[in-house]
């Protein structure tokens, strides 16, 4: 139904759902049929406390693993659709989001096996080992398991988050996302570099998931058309894309963290 | 009364459709007939249909069958099984029945015949985006009647068109510089002159675009409505709602947006708009978080600050990797009182009061069997399936589609509810629909179908109520059924 076993689509991507799919068989009868409930924890229980009782299970984990790879791949997919459909894109991305932050508090964000900085074998997942790498290089407090991965440039706002969860009240929920722009900066600078490595890797993806270059370019249509609105960010945009036309978007990830994307760059060619 | 008889050219397997009643008080019970438009989406083109309300039948099923050896169509039209409510489907017989039933005081009854079909939208290249731009309408709009003909709104993912749906029965005949089959006519050879009469014709129903209002969206348009001053109307793509006036096409006003400055930091998308029925400053839409927000248009030019802010606390024990995702709301509808607003989310539908923001005050559970399957509805995409709702005229019963052809309606006073398909098989002369039920544990009845054997690929998305009659019509994948009420 998703075309997943087209046989021109990238290798990786094949191997995504794949891994995904097995995860899926092993626990069809179990908790993928009750909807993958996340245990929230319990009252009174701080948030280290909650989490380390549920994460132990590692049928949870693997299968919220599976259900990370499958969004990388929903959203790899819409990507190379003629236009995304946008609600969809931001819902699945909220999705991964969401994952994410709970593997980060988990601190169970980290490649399941040591690898050796290098070659990457046929049967691991690619992105999973990008994601696992890049954010577990912004963590800076987890050891890398085979001691040698850690890289400099680390985003002070992502350590911040398990104290940040902490001082929280029991009740709140846990799936708050975190509204400091640190934080958001931090896990969207993963997700964003997530998109990249997965971008590069495919041909016929050319935009980012949420590219500003086809609304910039939309607002030069609209300045040009004689479109006259009463917002001040429409005219504003408008005028900007107008004079920035030729410049890169400025949406762009980590442009500015250039330390975190050559290194993505880098397991990829390394790859 | 004369059926129409179409022939059918092939259509693809994608089709939707949709309709819409035309709302307000001329469509009294034993007043003007109240048409109803439905959209099919094909591969080819875009085409609406307009149906109208004319000999009373129980069930009336318009069809589309598939011709899959040929994707191409040159034009598309409906197979009419028009039903009478006893005997056959001819005229003769439904007046025999109707004569019979006049007794009763059973007041005249409609069967919806095709009307009028034409094509909305064509395919578009958006040469800067090199992207093509899709022909298929999102949304159908009428605007009340101020004249013999209708007007109604259409859209597709980027431009909005402004229908005009009117009849000819009569034409100008006896021109002096035309013959009757227009060629000109030599000036020399004109001895008298004539005024020319106009003599009857066979009805021939036109619609012609009247206004095209294009190149205001960035993204895709999910909504339109329009206001009850009858003089705007409100386009809402996922981040921005454009306020337009009928009579401008090249100007619109934005009085929403919540396009972030870095678009990376985008979480929450606009999903659904309306104005309110009879505050034409009021509008409401509902966001991809489950919230809905109420504006002012009198507050600033700019509605980024809402008036009311709906949302319901999230309930922890039902908490999941896809709470965000169920609770995205696919379609917000004023009640016809202007009191409530309906919000369709994935798997309930809810009533609010409009003072009253922090919760809902009836919340009704579509198909909750489906809360279960969540992983495996994400994995097919199902769960991303927009469903819509509706009221029937008095407010009193909610409708909504679901899986396998079914739809439910939700009756507020008595808080019954029931399932009911629409199915070639139910859709026969002398067929009352059955209430259906599935079953979620243990033993199945007999009548009962289970969970596993839903089929996901038969969804009702698009319903309709009559605005005063208790008449529905409901979308299914390539049917359009109408339903009617035996007791009026």
């Amino acid at each position: 139904m998703h075309g997943l076993m087209d046989p021109l689509h990238p290798p990786h991507l094949y191997v995504l759902f794949h891994k995904y799919a097995y995860h899926a068989q092993q626990f069809e009868g179990t908790m993928f049929a009750r909807g993958l409930k996340r245990k929230s924890a319990e009252d009174g229980e701080d948030v280290e406390g909650g989490l380390a009782g549920t994460q132990a299970t590692p049928s949870y984990s693997l299968q919220r693993q599976s259900l990370l790879d499958m969004s990388l791949v929903k959203l790899q997919l819409c990507h190379m659709l003629v236009e995304p459909n946008l609600c969809r894109s931001v819902l699945i991305a909220n999705t991964v989001r969401q994952i994410q932050e709970e593997m980060t508090q988990d601190g169970t964000w980290r490649v399941v096996a040591p690898q050796a900085a290098g070659r990457a074998p046929l049967d691991r997942l690619v992105s999973t080992e990008i994601l696992c790498r890049s954010v577990r290089e912004q963590e800076g407090e987890h050891p890398a398991p085979d001691g040698g991965g850690r890289m400099p440039g680390l985003v002070p706002g992502l350590s911040a988050v398990p104290s940040a969860q902490a001082l929280r009240s029991p009740q709140s929920s846990l799936w708050e996302v975190d509204s400091s722009r640190e934080n958001r900066g931090g896990f969207q600078k993963s997700l964003d570099q997530i998109f990249e490595t997965l971008e590069s890797k495919t041909p016929g993806s050319v935009e980012e998931l949420f590219s500003d270059v086809d609304s910039s370019y939309y607002d030069l249509d609209a300045v040009l058309t004689g479109m006259v609105g009463s917002t001040q960010p429409g005219h504003g945009s408008g005028l900007q894309a107008f004079t920035s036309a030729a410049t890169p978007p400025p949406g762009s990830s980590c442009r500015s963290d250039l330390g975190e994307l050559d290194h993505a760059v880098e397991i990829l060619v390394e790859t | 009364m004369h059926h129409h008889e179409y022939s059918y050219t092939g259509l693809g397997m994608k089709m939707g459709f949709q309709f819409y009643w035309v709302l307000g008080p001329w469509c009294s019970p034993s007043g003007s007939p109240a048409p109803l438009s439905c959209e099919t989406g094909c591969g080819e083109g875009s085409w609406i249909l307009v149906c109208r309300l004319l000999v009373p039948t129980r069930v009336s099923l318009l069809s589309m069958e598939e011709d899959i050896d040929t994707r191409k169509i040159n034009n598309s039209f409906l197979r009419d099984h028009s039903y009478a409510t006893e005997g056959n489907a001819s005229p003769a017989a439904f007046r025999r029945w109707g004569r019979a039933q006049s007794k009763n005081q059973v007041h005249r009854r409609g069967e919806y015949n095709v009307y009028s079909t034409f094509q909305s939208h064509e395919p578009e290249f958006d040469y800067l985006k090199s992207l093509e731009i899709e022909e298929k309408i999102n949304k159908i709009r009428w605007l009340p009647q101020q004249n013999a003909a209708y007007f109604l709104l259409s859209t597709n993912d980027k431009t909005v068109k402004l229908w005009k749906v009117s009849e000819r029965d009569k034409r100008p005949e006896g021109y002096n510089l035309k013959d009757e089959e227009g060629r000109l006519r030599d000036p020399a050879t004109i001895t008298t002159l004539r005024v020319p009469v106009l003599r009857p014709m066979d009805l021939m129903v036109e619609a012609t675009p009247r206004r095209v209002f294009a190149n205001a969206h960035t993204y895709h348009i999910n909504s339109i409505s329009v206001n009850s001053d009858y003089e705007t109307y409100m386009s809402a793509d996922d981040l921005r709602i454009n306020l337009w006036n009928f009579e401008i096409t090249n100007q619109s006003f934005n009085i929403v947006d919540i396009k972030p400055a870095n678009m990376e930091e985008l979480t929450e998308v606009i999903t659904a708009a309306e104005f309110h029925p009879h505050h034409c400053n009021s509008f409401v839409y509902s966001s991809s978080k489950g919230t809905i927000r109420l504006c002012d248009m009198r507050a600033s030019a700019l509605c980024d600050r809402h008036s009311k802010f709906f949302e319901e606390p999230e309930d922890p024990s039902n908490r999941s990797f896809f709470s965000e995702i169920i609770s995205s709301i696919s379609d917000v509808k004023f009640s016809h009182s202007g009191r409530y607003i309906m919000t369709r989310d994935y798997l309930t539908v809810k009533v609010w009061d409009l003072n009253m923001e922090n919760r809902p005050i009836e919340t009704y559970q579509v198909h909750d069997y489906l809360r279960s399957k969540l992983c495996s509805l994400y994995e097919n995409d199902c769960i991303f399936d927009k469903f819509e709702c509706v009221w029937n005229g008095s407010d009193s019963v909610i409708m909504t589609g679901s899986y396998n052809n079914f739809f439910r309606m939700f009756d507020r006073n008595t808080k019954r509810d029931v399932t009911l398909e629409a199915s070639r098989e139910n859709s026969k002369p002398r067929a009352i629909l059955k209430p259906r039920k599935v079953c979620v544990g243990g033993k199945r009845r007999k009548d009962e179908i289970s969970v596993d054997s839903l089929d996901f690929s038969k969804k009702i998305l698009h319903t309709a109520w009559h605005p005063s009659e208790n008449i529905i019509a409901v979308a299914a994948t390539n049917n359009l059924y109408i339903f009617q009420d035996k007791v009026n």
